[in-house]
């Protein structure tokens, strides 16, 4: 091409969004933003996970001092916006002497959002289960735990893993809230260096990091889906 | 402390050993396997069940008939409490049911249940639905549960159909699946609440072969079920339930022959023509 002619539209596009400088000067960078959001995102996924799971079996045995509570926090933290939340604790907290990092922060709200989240599908998943099932079960001397965890739990969490995947994608798309803590996940190394260098190259590779990461896991949820879909019968 | 260890009695593997205190009869041939004497229930207000005696002896099969909203399964889910009894009393192989002290899933385990709807666990196999039990109640060896499983399968005519989930099967199979999972824990008394209502009526007979094969064995029954003919042909009695009293009861030839009371009359010319 002839350096001579004037920048066209298209040139003035690469130049903004996919300059080779700044992608070779600021992939370090970007690369550890990578690691960074990936290991939130997998403690908050399984922390997350595990701790609806575990609200939504204690749930199940339907002891009513523990349910209201369990409601009034699920309900709390699904109404919260999580940004309002994670500046609450992370500003608030330290002044009655409470001082978590930023990336502890980050991961225990954004766990409890999805534990929240996740305890609401799980429950949906063990009332769905037919009367006839429990019923069944126990007429065969099986106890509550042993009919809950054998016979409910595998068929509810059948239907389950369909909304658990989407919100769980959700959630963990929220770590990049992050960067207004200062956690130097993806979003964060993005938007510093795209004011180091005056380009947006790096927003750019932020979002190329993001698909990167997002893209196969959900592809997984949709294998997942169909791994579980045996027919009724 | 003395125990009686009732699998002991019944030649069967090892599982929770019975307390002598929960046995309030003495256990003899004639001891009836179902005992229930002046069996309430109410729902909130509404009184389903107004005092309920029945007797079922070692090997009867007993029919229930009447029409519905009767009471008929509110008395049958009492028997083994998925129904949560209001008054009375319900012995079964000489144990009160109702006892404070009583190990429920333990006497739950002798009295298998079969549903209208089958109510198999749509996730597992049919072996998988009948070793369930076996393996957690009963605690079984895997190997041995499968075993076992297979031969109540076979004992049902299934055992070509171990593999398949109840989705591949039809429905006359999976009720004959859902007998096989009572009959592996090998129960003292059976009951059916309307084992062949929800099937197409070319399905019927299979399950009431199935039945018949049980009954021959010498397995103690209580069936709720409309089919009538099956009624004439195998049951040692049969009792005439309407507004949550039993009305009459007697073997089936008098009750379809020559019924005592005019609303047991008024059913049957219902339900035979
Ligand atoms: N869980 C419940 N709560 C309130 N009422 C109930 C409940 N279960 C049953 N009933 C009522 O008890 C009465 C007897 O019901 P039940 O199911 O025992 O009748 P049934 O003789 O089995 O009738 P069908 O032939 O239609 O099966 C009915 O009027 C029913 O509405
Ligand atoms: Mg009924």
């Amino acid at each position: 091409m002839d350096q001579a002619l004037p920048p066209t539209r298209w040139t003035i596009f690469l130049d903004t969004f996919f300059k080779a400088s700044v992608i070779d000067q600021y992939l370090p960078s970007i690369l550890k933003g990578i690691v960074v959001t990936l290991e939130v995102a997998a403690l908050v996924v399984i922390c997350g996970i595990l701790l609806g799971l575990t609200l939504a079996l204690v749930r199940a045995y339907r002891i009513r001092a523990v349910n209201i509570l369990i409601v009034i926090l699920v309900d709390m933290l699904r109404a919260l916006p999580p940004l309002v939340i994670i500046l609450v604790v992370y500003f608030g907290l330290p002044n009655v002497g409470i001082a978590l990092s930023n990336f502890a922060v980050l991961w225990l709200i954004l766990t409890l959002v999805l534990a929240a989240f996740a305890e609401e599908i799980f429950w949906a998943g063990i009332t769905a289960t037919p009367k006839g099932q429990w019923e069944a079960a126990r007429s065969t001397g099986l106890g509550f735990t042993q009919t809950l965890l054998f016979v409910v739990m595998p068929q509810a969490l059948r239907i389950t893993i369909p909304p658990l995947t989407n919100r769980t994608i959700a959630i963990t798309k929220n770590t990049a809230l992050g960067t207004v803590i200062g956690v130097p996940e993806i979003l964060n190394q993005a938007t510093t260096a795209t004011s180091f260098a005056g380009n947006a190259t790096p927003l750019m590779m932020g979002a190329v990091a993001y698909m990167v990461i997002f893209i196969p896991v959900v592809t997984f949820g949709r294998w997942l889906e169909t791994r579980f879909a045996w027919r009724r019968a | 402390m003395l125990l009686i260890h009732a699998d002991a009695r019944r030649g069967l593997p090892a599982a929770r050993p019975l307390l002598l205190a929960q046995v309030d009869t003495a256990l003899t041939p004639d001891t009836p396997i179902l005992d229930v004497r002046g069996l309430t229930k109410r729902f909130g207000s509404t009184e389903v069940l107004k005092g309920i005696d029945l007797k079922v002896r070692p090997q009867e099969l007993v029919f229930v008939i009447g029409p519905s909203g009767s009471g008929k399964s509110t008395f049958l889910r009492c028997c083994n409490r998925l129904e949560e009894p209001t008054d009375g009393s319900i012995r079964v192989a000489g144990v009160e049911l109702l006892a404070h002290k009583v190990d429920i899933n333990a006497m739950r385990r002798r009295i298998g249940m079969v549903f209208q709807s089958f109510n198999l666990y749509p996730h597992m196999t049919a072996r998988g639905n009948v070793m369930l039990a076996l393996r957690k109640v009963l605690k079984m060896p895997k190997e041995q549960a499968r075993a076992e499983a297979d031969a109540a399968l076979d004992r049902v005519g299934l055992a070509d159909r171990a593999g398949h989930h109840p989705s591949a099967l039809s429905g006359g199979q999976q009720q004959r699946v859902a007998i096989a999972r009572a009959l592996a824990l090998k129960p003292e008394l059976m009951l059916f609440d309307e084992p062949t209502s929800a099937l197409d009526p070319e399905l019927v007979g299979s399950v009431l072969g199935g039945m018949r094969d049980l009954k021959a064995d010498g397995m103690t029954m209580l069936v709720v079920s409309h089919e009538m003919r099956f009624a004439q042909e195998a049951a040692d009695r049969v009792v005439f339930m309407d507004g949550g009293v039993i009305v009459e009861e007697g073997p089936p030839s008098a009750i379809f022959g020559a019924p005592k009371h005019e609303r047991t009359r008024a059913f049957l010319s219902r339900v035979l023509n």
